[in-house]
């Protein structure tokens, strides 16, 4: 009891000196610092630290095989090849870079600003907000177990995390910034040349900050953004009391090949990524995206996009690239309301042949989102910096786990 | 008069007893005919001198669980353990089984014609759903589905055998993802895509079944290494398919024989659903490769199929709508052996009418190729009427008759992963969420466990199965039971002995 109350009265004095800290330091702008904390030297969960400092992944399903090697089939199937090997400090550099708005042309936009936390490593929002406010074409997608995705974008125009990020970095719309502003704000941070010379220790400790360290770190903190320990799984691995009668109602209606949705979202990560045009409706009054046509050149992918994962999809409302669907059983809707139904009367799209008439009652439609909703799992979320390298502010709540 | 009623009455008696002790000795009561669990041991017709068969038997040494009319078949899914066969007597049960466990076998008990019926009435979508490994599924009627009879998503060394299937909606039989698996003896009908479907998998033997009245009779699709064999196909839209359909995950298909099969007038109207790879298929197609590789056509017999006998295309030919950068769509290195054709292309449709009326023929040919690819042969061209085969050169086998199956000579062993690497990924892919060696995260320091349970793994078993809150200061941890006991002993070892 004494011990107890000593903690109270400790945590008590040791939260009245950190607010007047927050508010001396906030009050000074960012002239001055915070001091951080060096960089984290464990790999976050999901990942084991080895002899070389690397993280390297690890989880249940790693016990099991995939048809091959694509990550693609039936309840234990093994994941495709994801991206793991990256050092505990590059991860937690990344971290701080991923929730940092210096990132951006005027310091307004980080990451996590479209990717947050909190809402699934998305916005909430049917389309993202960029630059000044701009309202822009698409929904930011989850990062959640982004590390195993070998196209990024909606219209899959990237082949990977690097070369996403530059394009939405450097995009006028969104983060706005210039490789040599980005590279020349972040050199003039002390507490930025300080972890960056932590993160590489391989390289001078006076060099300057390189874009492909940017880039690097902030992969490296993707990659450690892992769901893989919902319900869903707990019943994937055997424990068949972890979804009550009706989740695996909705999972046998989900995995049919009247529903087919298990043909494109295919476990274990919920997606075979693939693209396929569906033909989703677009928000009123915008026009039809065409989507992978664009990067691909190529008429017969007009409308298409890159097939989501549904992990967390529950988290991430509302759906569809421009976020047309402002619940799950809107979006499970759609799907049996008659091929093309949506489509323009003007355009001819090749819709994907398992868009279909499947005509699921009410009822399997119930069940259906109740088994998307298993997927959730957060267990893995990375904390939010409480203080940053840039002394900007962190806009972002953090999650409260229960 | 009264010896002669005694004769009648004596010879009625005797004829009586003639009956009973007939009816007893040589007729069978119903159940004893039925055979014992024949469970995984594959039946092989027609392989002598083969071995695989002796390879690939198991033992039975799991439980009989069985399901008598007015029962659930999926109640005893619940209560089967792998390697339990769950024995289904005639009736009639409507429902959707799914078996997501391993090693179970379903065998239905045929008793003097009544069949153990699953029937969806054309409101459930299938009728078997499995995932697990070592499944077998035989000697059921399953009529009247949405969706499928069988599907596999996943699991490997599966048979499906004598099974009788009618109108299940998209498919019959249809595994997807799966590796070493043996379809054999079942009969299906009416099928609105494939009847028999054999997708994305490995090592397939299709055999002896009897597929018609459907849009596809059997599909090989982005698979490889599967032997047709033995298969009546007849009176579908199209017969014999194999080919590449793009957008898929897995985008190869080679590897396949079409052996001794009866392919005969597939003049069935095409009902494809709209936008259905089948649903453009001709009527009167009787073996179609479409962008598969190393497709070899030996034995058959091929007849009376209206538009023509064998069509070879590339994709974009055949399906020309969905483009797929990553699918490589022409038919490479198709061997034509000695076939039985006739009668093939007596009222040639669409785009192989007009081909040949180019030609000035009105009839479609045995044989037709169109579009790109190398390297295909056939052995005896003179035999058949050929559009498109000038680059074919002359087979370079006689017959495949030394590949008696695409199956493995044993089953795919399931990844085994030791106890130290089991409680290595749950570590960390499971506890690191909370706890972490020489910190605090959530839960308590891992130190904090090693050093209350030196030596007592089983200690740290009981307590994550049922967590007792032990410290005000951390939150209440939750109960790990979904967590295998195997796997549970393995994470508390693996955490006894972790050093860094």
């Amino acid at each position: 009891m004494k011990s107890k109350s000593t903690i109270l009265i400790l945590s008590i004095v040791g939260l009245l000196i950190s607010g007047l800290l927050l508010f001396f330091f906030a009050s000074k702008k960012s002239e001055t610092y915070t001091d951080l904390a060096v960089l984290n030297c464990h790999c976050p969960p999901g990942f084991k630290l080895n002899e070389d400092n690397k993280c390297i992944a690890k989880n249940l399903y790693q016990q099991y095989d995939s048809p091959n090697n694509l990550g693609v089939g039936g309840l234990q199937t093994g994941l495709p090849e994801g991206r793991d090997g990256f050092t505990p400090q590059e991860i937690d550099l990344g971290r701080y870079l991923f929730f940092d708005p210096i990132l951006s042309i005027d310091g307004s936009m980080s990451c996590a600003t479209c990717h947050e936390p909190n809402k699934g490593f998305s916005d909430g929002l049917p389309t993202s907000i960029g630059k000044d406010n701009l309202k822009l074409d698409r929904a930011a997608p989850t990062l959640w177990n982004v590390g195993y995705l070998n196209r990024l974008f909606w219209d899959g125009r990237a082949n990977s995390l690097e070369e996403q990020m530059a394009i939405t970095l450097f995009s006028e719309v969104e983060m706005a910034n210039t490789p040599e502003n980005l590279l020349h704000t972040l050199n003039n941070i002390d507490n930025y040349r300080k972890l960056f010379a932590e993160a590489y220790p391989e390289r001078g400790k006076k060099e300057d900050i390189e874009l492909p360290e940017i880039y690097k770190a902030l992969a490296a903190f993707q990659t450690s953004l892992v769901s893989l320990n919902s319900k869903y799984d707990q019943y994937a691995h055997g424990y068949h009391e972890a979804l009550n009668e009706k989740e695996i109602e909705g999972l046998n209606v989900f995995r049919s090949f009247v529903a087919r949705c298990a043909e494109c979202h295919t476990p274990p990560l919920f997606t075979n990524q693939q693209f396929a045009v569906i033909g989703t409706p677009e928000p009123d009054g915008l026009p039809l995206d065409p989507g992978a046509e664009i990067p691909f050149d190529d008429k017969s992918m007009r409308g298409a996009f890159k097939v989501p994962t549904l992990r967390n999809i529950d988290l991430t409302a509302p759906y569809m690239h421009s976020g047309k669907f402002e619940t799950l059983r809107e979006a499970v809707e759609f799907y049996t309301k008659g091929r093309g139904h949506a489509v323009p009367k003007d355009e001819k799209l090749y819709i994907h042949w398992h868009i279909w008439e499947p005509e699921l009652s009410d009822y399997e439609l119930d069940r259906l989102v109740d088994f998307l909703k298993t997927l959730n799992d957060e267990s893995f979320t990375p904390k939010i910096p409480e203080a940053l390298p840039s002394g900007l502010n962190v806009t972002i709540q953090q999650t409260l786990i229960p | 008069m009264k010896s002669t009623l005694f004769k009648i009455i004596g010879g009625l008696l005797l004829l009586a007893l003639g009956v009973f002790i007939g009816r007893t000795l040589l007729s069978s009561s119903g159940e004893s005919t039925v055979p014992m669990p024949s469970t995984m041991q594959y039946r092989n017709v027609g392989h002598s001198g083969d071995t695989t068969q002796v390879a690939q038997r198991k033992q039975f040494t799991g439980q009989i669980i069985e399901v008598k009319k007015g029962g659930s078949i999926q109640e005893a899914v619940k209560s089967a353990n792998p390697g339990d066969l769950i024995r289904v007597f005639p009736g009639t049960y409507s429902e959707n089984v799914y078996i997501d466990k391993d090693d179970i076998s379903l065998q239905g008990v045929v008793i003097k014609g009544e069949w153990p019926t699953l029937d969806g009435n054309h409101k459930i979508n299938d009728a078997f759903l499995y995932s697990g490994n070592g499944i077998l599924i035989e000697n059921f009627k399953i009529i009247n589905y949405k969706g499928n009879g069988i599907m596999g998503q996943a699991g490997n060394n599966f048979i499906i055998r004598n099974n009788w299937i009618i109108d299940t909606g998209v498919y019959g039989i249809f595994p997807q993802f799966g590796k070493n698996g043996l379809i054999e003896h079942n009969v299906l009908s009416k099928i609105a895509d494939a009847a028999i479907y054999v997708g994305m998998c490995d090592n397939i033997d299709v055999l002896h079944n009897e597929v018609f009245d459907s849009v596809a009779g059997i599909e090989i699709e982005n698979s490889r290494h599967c032997l047709v064999e033995n298969n009546y196909v007849h009176n579908n839209t199209g017969g014999l398919l194999a080919f590449i359909t793009p957008g898929l995950p897995i985008k190869t298909a080679f590897n396949i024989i079409f052996r001794n099969n009866f392919v005969v007038n597939n003049n069935h109207p095409n009902f494809g659903a709209p936008g259905s790879t089948v649903a453009s298929i001709p009527p009167g197609t009787g073996i179609l490769i479409m962008a598969a590789d190393d497709v070899i056509v030996e034995n058959n017999i091929i007849t009376g199929n209206k538009n023509t006998g064998i069509t070879i295309v590339d994709l974009a030919t055949g399906d020309p709508k969905a483009n797929d950068p990553n699918s490589e769509g022409n038919p490479d290195r198709v061997v034509i052996l000695d076939n039985i054709m006739f009668d093939n292309g007596n009222d040639p449709t669409g785009e192989i009418k007009a081909i040949m009326l180019t030609q000035l023929e009105t009839k479609g040919p045995d044989i037709f190729a169109y579009g790109g690819g190398t390297g295909s042969t056939i052995r005896d061209k003179n035999r058949y009427r050929t559009f498109g085969l000038g680059d074919y050169g002359p087979a370079q086998i006689e017959d495949t008759k030394d590949i008696k199956t695409m199956m493995l000579g044993a089953p795919v062993p399931p990844r085994s992963v030791t106890d130290k690497e089991l409680g290595e990924i749950t570590y960390y892919g499971v506890c690191a969420g909370c706890h972490a060696l020489g910190t605090t995260l959530i839960g308590v320091d891992t130190q904090i466990i090693k050093d209350i349970y030196v030596d007592n793994p089983q200690g740290i078993v009981n307590y994550i199965t049922k967590p007792l809150n032990l410290r005000d200061d951390y939150p209440e941890m939750p109960p790990q039971d979904y967590l295998s006991e195997e796997a549970k002993m393995a994470v508390a070892k693996y955490i006894l002995e972790m050093t860094n």
